[in-house]
């Protein structure tokens, strides 16, 4: 469907799990690479040395947001990378050891070369997860063998924004001294990281979930493990990842860094502490809980405290996702589904079948995902019209209230 | 994001003929039939109510409820407006592919939209009726795809309608193959072997269809192919159309365009003009195929040339 570009400036963006505004900040730092200052930072002359000075500072800045050293980040062209990267590199540093436990609820990145893996000859276990989202920490530690090379677990998921308790499956898993890969795309910027204090030994950044470009991503590999390129090239990122720095767009991520983590601290605020951490949080639960209160039928999917300060996942039943989305976009409200219209396969999203939620809460799940540029006046906007909206799809609806209808009427017709 | 015609999202927006229909709304003579399908756990379903004259079959009035994504609502809106007005035989000659056609088309991935809408109208015809539409289906036709509940007859049915070539296709019109994909193999089977059916079905087909059908490998001559469209808008449209006293003259065919002008009853009104159209589209289509002029063809509906 076409928009037409005037309606654009009204769009109300509540999509940030799928990709972020770029920081105005992060676009003026970034111009110049782009124009004046084209220099290969691996040049020996100063017009290249400028940017390779700019590069180590983009490097500090994302090591600071996740508490690491500088020399322990590896700047990346996505988070998918990151993913792979750290993977294979975990396993090829352990050719003898063929086993994997990862989680049923992982993006796509890490479950789909798992699966690949697979086929390669590797075993994966693939953990459950409760109701609510949550891993079952025994059976982790019952999973793991003298045969398994890595334990792969996102921090935080990108459709219920369900947190794992990180640093206590970690310890599970170095007692067996076994690698720890975490998927911490949705968490960075979001939650506080440091890994310093921290059990994980491959975390994997993308920087278009965190107002910096597409295309933007880093991945921290703790000092002392051995790793092995995924991309071979050059020396650049000291051999670790070849191939010429995206200078513009590592200027950019590291600009979006500085700004995230501004975000977060908000004791130290020389920051407009406004739009901090907790003013994202007092959103997300006034749009919360004004949609759990004023519609019926509706519940939430996901942990209710472990959860992400920005991210509602909220199933209407007896609607279908994809109605409710263009039905959204009227308004110029941008949201997402699990719904399997949405997805363009026929099965609704893989991390709510783990969860075991009924189907009629399956295709009418909705994810809303904010961030620190919305405001209160957009919230109170999506909770004027979404009551009104979901009504109109349900006075459509062939199912209501009480499924057993539907059932009831069908079979009497059947008997006629 | 889908890319969807104006049409759809219009009858997404603003749907037609939604609801139910009421047995107290109905008149002695009337009836109300009810056509169910689909279910909350494929994700779409829909319930069909036709009100419907007993002494002449002709469709009064057509409501749906519809749970799915907006070209599931659509295309039941579109079904509503194609069946209103026609009887209960004639609605039986629709096609998805005529509601597909009705909403200027849909995405590939969503044709199994306009496949429930025509399977909601079979239901529904069947329960006025009182016997299956489809007996053979229902008998011993085994489940080819567990996931969504598709069985081997109807997936055969479906090949052979929108002339499908790809397993890919057959998950796109009735879902089979979508989920854990282990019937794939079984419906890339079926492909082949209709496939293989129409092959040698070919000259039998010739034979049935009389003179105007020719050898389909190699392409019609224009004249060939005009005098096929005149035989099938002799036989088959005009007939039907004589019924309402209304008529239709073909006036130009121009490559794969097919120019007819309506006439009497027809003339004047915008949805006869549309499912006439479709009508004969259709017709043309099955009495072309194989022959490669059908898949892009085209009727126009022009209004009397004589007047302008
Ligand atoms: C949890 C998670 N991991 C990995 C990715 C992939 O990141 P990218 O799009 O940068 O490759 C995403 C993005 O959707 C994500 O949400
Ligand atoms: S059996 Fe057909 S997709 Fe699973």
């Amino acid at each position: 469907m076409s928009v037409p570009k005037s309606e654009t400036p009204s769009v109300i963006y509540l999509d940030n799990n799928a990709t972020t505004q770029v920081a105005e900040e992060a676009v003026e730092a970034m111009l110049p690479y782009l124009s004046q200052y084209y220099g290969n930072p691996s040049s020996m002359h100063t017009f290249g040395g400028r940017v390779s000075r700019k590069i180590k500072e983009a490097r500090a800045n994302i090591a600071a947001l996740l508490g690491a050293e500088p020399t322990e980040i590896i700047f990346t062209s996505c988070g998918s990378e990151g993913d792979n990267a750290a993977i294979q590199a975990a396993l090829a540093s352990q050719p003898d050891k063929r086993h994997i436990v990862t989680t049923q609820v992982e993006h796509p990145a890490v479950l789909n070369l798992c699966k690949r893996l697979e086929k390669d000859g590797y075993t994966v276990t693939y953990l459950a997860v409760n109701r609510k989202g949550q891993l079952n920490l025994n059976e982790l530690r019952a999973s793991l063998t003298d045969n398994t090379a890595l334990v792969s677990v996102m921090c935080a998921n990108n459709e219920t924004g369900n947190i794992f308790p990180i640093e206590r499956i970690g310890e599970i898993v170095k007692e067996r001294g076994i690698l720890f890969h975490v998927d911490g795309v949705q968490a960075a910027g979001k939650i506080p990281l440091n890994m310093k204090e921290s059990t994980v030994d491959f975390l994997v950044v993308s920087g278009h979930k965190l107002h910096a470009p597409k295309g933007t991503g880093a991945l921290y590999v703790r000092k002392g493990v051995r790793f092995r390129p995924f991309l071979v090239g050059g020396h650049q990122e000291r051999g670790r990842r070849g191939g010429t720095e995206n200078v513009p767009g590592i200027i950019a991520l590291g600009k979006a860094a500085e700004l995230a983590l501004e975000h977060l601290e908000e004791e130290n605020t020389r920051v407009r502490a406004l739009r901090s951490l907790t003013y994202v949080r007092s959103l997300r639960d006034r749009l919360e809980q004004g949609l759990l209160t004023s519609i019926p039928h509706c519940q939430l999917n996901g942990h209710q405290s472990w959860r992400l300060p920005n991210t509602t996942n909220i199933g209407f039943k007896y609607v279908e996702g994809e109605a409710i989305l263009l039905s959204l976009d009227r308004y110029g409200i941008c949201a997402s589904s699990g719904s399997a219209c949405t997805s363009g396969s026929l099965e609704p999203s893989h991390v709510l079948r783990a969860m075991g939620l009924p189907y009629s809460v399956l295709h009418g799940s909705i994810r809303l995902s904010l961030s620190r540029y919305n405001t209160s006046e957009e919230i109170e906007r999506v909770l004027e019209v979404f009551p009104k909206i979901i009504d109109r799809l349900r006075e459509l609806s062939p199912f209501n209230s009480d499924e057993a209808e539907w059932l009831k009427e069908q079979s009497l017709v059947n008997s006629q | 994001m889908w890319d969807y015609t104006d049409k759809v999202m219009d009858l997404f927006y603003n749907p037609h003929n939604m609801g139910k229909i009421l047995p107290n709304e109905c008149r002695e003579e009337e009836t109300v039939a009810v056509g169910e399908v689909g279910s909350i756990v494929c994700g779409d379903a829909l319930r069909l109510h036709l009100k419907i004259d007993k002494r002449t079959d002709e469709i009064l009035d057509a409501r749906f409820q519809t749970f799915g994504c907006a070209s599931a609502i659509a295309s039941s809106s579109a079904l509503t407006d194609l069946v209103r007005g026609i009887t209960v035989d004639e609605a039986l000659q629709i096609t998805n592919r005529n509601i597909a056609d009705y909403l200027e088309g849909l995405p590939q991935e969503k044709m199994h939209c306009s496949v429930m809408g025509k399977e909601a109208l079979e239901a529904a015809i069947a329960n006025y009726k009182g016997i299956p539409i489809r007996p053979e289906e229902e008998d011993d036709s085994p489940l080819v795809c567990t996931c969504f509940a598709v069985s081997r007859g109807k997936i055969v049915r479906l090949i052979r309608e929108n002339h499908l070539t790809s397993a890919e296709q057959v998950t796109n019109y009735i879902k089979a193959g979508g989920g854990c994909g282990s019937c794939l193999m079984e419906i890339d089977d079926l492909l082949a072997q209709v496939d293989g059916n129409k092959k040698t079905e070919t000259p039998r087909k010739t034979e049935l269809t009389a003179s105007a059908t020719f050898p389909s490998l190699h392409p019609l001559t224009n004249l060939q192919k005009i005098s096929l469209i005149q035989q099938v808008i002799e036989e088959e449209v005009r007939p039907i159309l004589a019924l309402d006293g209304g008529d239709v003259e073909l006036y130009e065919v121009d490559g794969n365009r097919v120019q007819v002008v309506l006439k009497g009853a027809c003339d004047s009104c915008p949805s006869v003009t549309t499912t006439l159209r479709l009508t004969i589209e259709d017709k043309l289509r099955d009495r072309l195929q194989p022959d490669r002029i059908a898949s892009d063809l085209v009727v126009e509906a022009i209004s009397n040339p004589i007047k302008h």
